[in-house]
């Protein structure tokens, strides 16, 4: 037992103790989170993931500023109940261009990882304007200001840009063509072309708050109707073993 | 000053022979119970290890005698109901629609599949008592725009309104007679449609907008404004309004039109949930 008689000298040297308490829960760290950087199954390629357009990441930005995550969660969970209601599980893959991701811990409202397609733009300008206009039992503050506060995308391209840093791969053409494809995913009229060809066919062109300027609302609509829509799941096979 | 050691019965146990300022501890064994539950959970933590997914290796982690999955649990769990729900889910897809109100096994299972595809997917348009909200139709009267059958219920919910990717969709397009007519005499129109629903209006310019009906609004609506169901133009004499019947947004839909939407759901949900749920809306009150 002379290897347990040694352990006075940590329990009675404090900054020993802390070094040594350090290195303890670093290989716990390191064996928990390392694995995740390059294991397979964390890491699943899935067909039909893109980065957001300018215009979509303008919206995700006023979700996060507007802090729609602490009712809202983005993560269905491999449930019964869950697939049932809000549709088929969440794949990792599917915030790997989120920085941060916006998974969530709470549901005071549903679920929003598969909200895209699910309700018409028309019903996104009422019931952010006026929740209880269609849903009367909800509790959820109204968002009509977006409806005014317009936006011209004149950094949009600086943010395009930050979320390139962090490893969205964004292209140059993105990069410098973000400006017009942000103004031109709202305007029906304008010339998408480019933004269709840069961002694949589930960019979604059309004036998603009805009104003629581009706002708020058009970004938040055009992100919450690209949720959950890039993968098609008709042709998506889950590996079982993850 | 008294001894510490004055205080200890000769039954006490040993001290730790540690001190600190005159206060000593007993040196007493751990609590059994505790002990052996440490113990159990070292061995539950063994266990664990080998039954189940763990340690992180090179190509993935070690896979667990038990060939745990989550997702072949969860894919198992929805089988299960699949499966369970199969010979009568087969025959609600087989018959004809009307047959299923007649069948009371299958209308039962219709309206609980039915009422619980209905809170899921359409309570949040059409509200939770299908009671419906301005721009989304009522489906518990019995004024509907495409016709009330469940066979007619049956294809709005498959094909959608205005969904672009069905082929099939229920498509009306009214023009945005702003474009069309002058102001005056789209309130001249507004007058007239006051006046087919039985509101108070403007004798004369009604009069004038009887006139403008008849040559721009007729064709869809019909001679007398009770509407065509097979172009889903809604009547317009009774009381009934999907958007409002009075003066000031009767003028905003002729002016603007509207164009509301509805998904396809063919595809989404399956043969006997799309079934189920036509069952459902039908037997809400308005189905004919």
């Amino acid at each position: 037992m002379s290897i347990l008689s040694k352990h006075k000298i940590i329990e009675t040297n404090a900054t020993l103790l802390m070094v040594l308490s350090l290195v303890v829960v670093a290989i716990g760290g390191i064996v928990e989170i390392a694995p995740l950087f390059y294991l397979e199954n964390t890491i699943e390629k899935v067909k039909g993931m893109r980065p957001y357009t300018p215009l979509e990441l303008t919206g995700r930005n006023i979700y996060v500023r507007e802090g729609c995550y602490t009712c809202h969660s983005q993560m269905i969970r491999p449930l019964r109940d869950e697939v049932e209601r809000y549709g088929h599980y969440s794949l990792a893959a599917e915030s790997m261009y989120d920085h941060p991701f916006q998974w969530g811990s709470k549901r005071t409202g549903p679920d929003l990882a598969r909200v895209g397609g699910r309700y018409s733009d028309q019903w996104h300008v009422n019931h952010l304007t006026d929740p209880r206009s269609v849903v009367p039992e909800s509790i959820m503050p109204g968002y009509g200001f977006m409806l005014k506060a317009k936006l011209d995308g004149k950094y949009v391209a600086d943010m395009v840009k930050a979320n390139a840093m962090v490893g969205v791969p964004y292209t140059d053409e993105m990069l410098t063509e973000a400006q017009a494809d942000f103004l031109a995913q709202a305007n029906p009229d304008a010339d998408s072309d480019g933004l269709l060809e840069r961002y694949g066919k589930t960019a979604q062109v059309r004036n998603f708050d009805g009104q003629p300027e581009l706002t708020e609302m058009d970004a938040l609509i055009a992100y919450l109707q690209v949720l959950g829509t890039m993968v098609d799941f008709s042709t998506f096979e889950a590996d079982a073993s993850r | 000053m008294s001894n510490p050691d004055d205080n200890l019965n000769p039954n006490d146990p040993n001290t730790t022979g540690h001190e600190w300022d005159g206060i000593k501890e007993f040196d007493n064994p751990l609590p059994r119970w505790w002990l052996w539950t440490f113990y159990a959970t070292i061995i539950w933590g063994v266990a664990y290890l080998f039954l189940f997914p763990s340690i992180p290796l090179i190509n993935g982690a070690t896979p667990g005698f038990l060939g745990y999955s989550s997702r072949a649990d969860v894919a198992a769990d929805m089988q299960k109901y699949v499966d369970a729900n199969a010979a009568v889910d087969q025959r609600i897809a087989a018959v004809d629609l009307d047959q299923i109100v007649g069948d009371e096994a299958l209308l039962n299972y219709a309206m609980n599949g039915g009422a619980a595809v209905f809170k899921t997917r359409c309570a949040q348009c059409h509200g939770a008592g299908a009671g419906g909200f301005k721009g989304y139709p009522n489906l518990v009267d019995d004024d509907w725009l495409w016709g009330g059958t469940i066979e007619d219920i049956y294809t709005t919910i498959s094909h959608g309104i205005r969904e672009a990717s069905d082929d099939d969709t229920r498509y009306s397009e009214m023009p945005k007679f702003g474009e069309i007519l002058e102001p005056a005499e789209i309130s001249e129109l507004v007058q007239y449609v006051l006046a087919l629903s039985g509101q108070n209006h403007d004798a004369d310019a009604a009069a004038k907008g009887k006139v403008l009906f008849a040559d721009n609004c007729a064709a869809c609506h019909g001679e007398d404004g009770t509407g065509d169901r097979d172009q889903g133009a809604p009547n317009l004499t009774d009381a009934i309004w999907l958007y409002g019947g009075d003066a000031a947004t009767l003028k905003e839909s002729i002016t603007n039109a509207r164009f509301g939407v509805m998904p396809a759901w063919a595809g989404r949900l399956s043969e006997s949930q799309i079934r189920q749920v036509a069952t459902y809306v039908h037997q809400q009150g308005g189905g004919e």
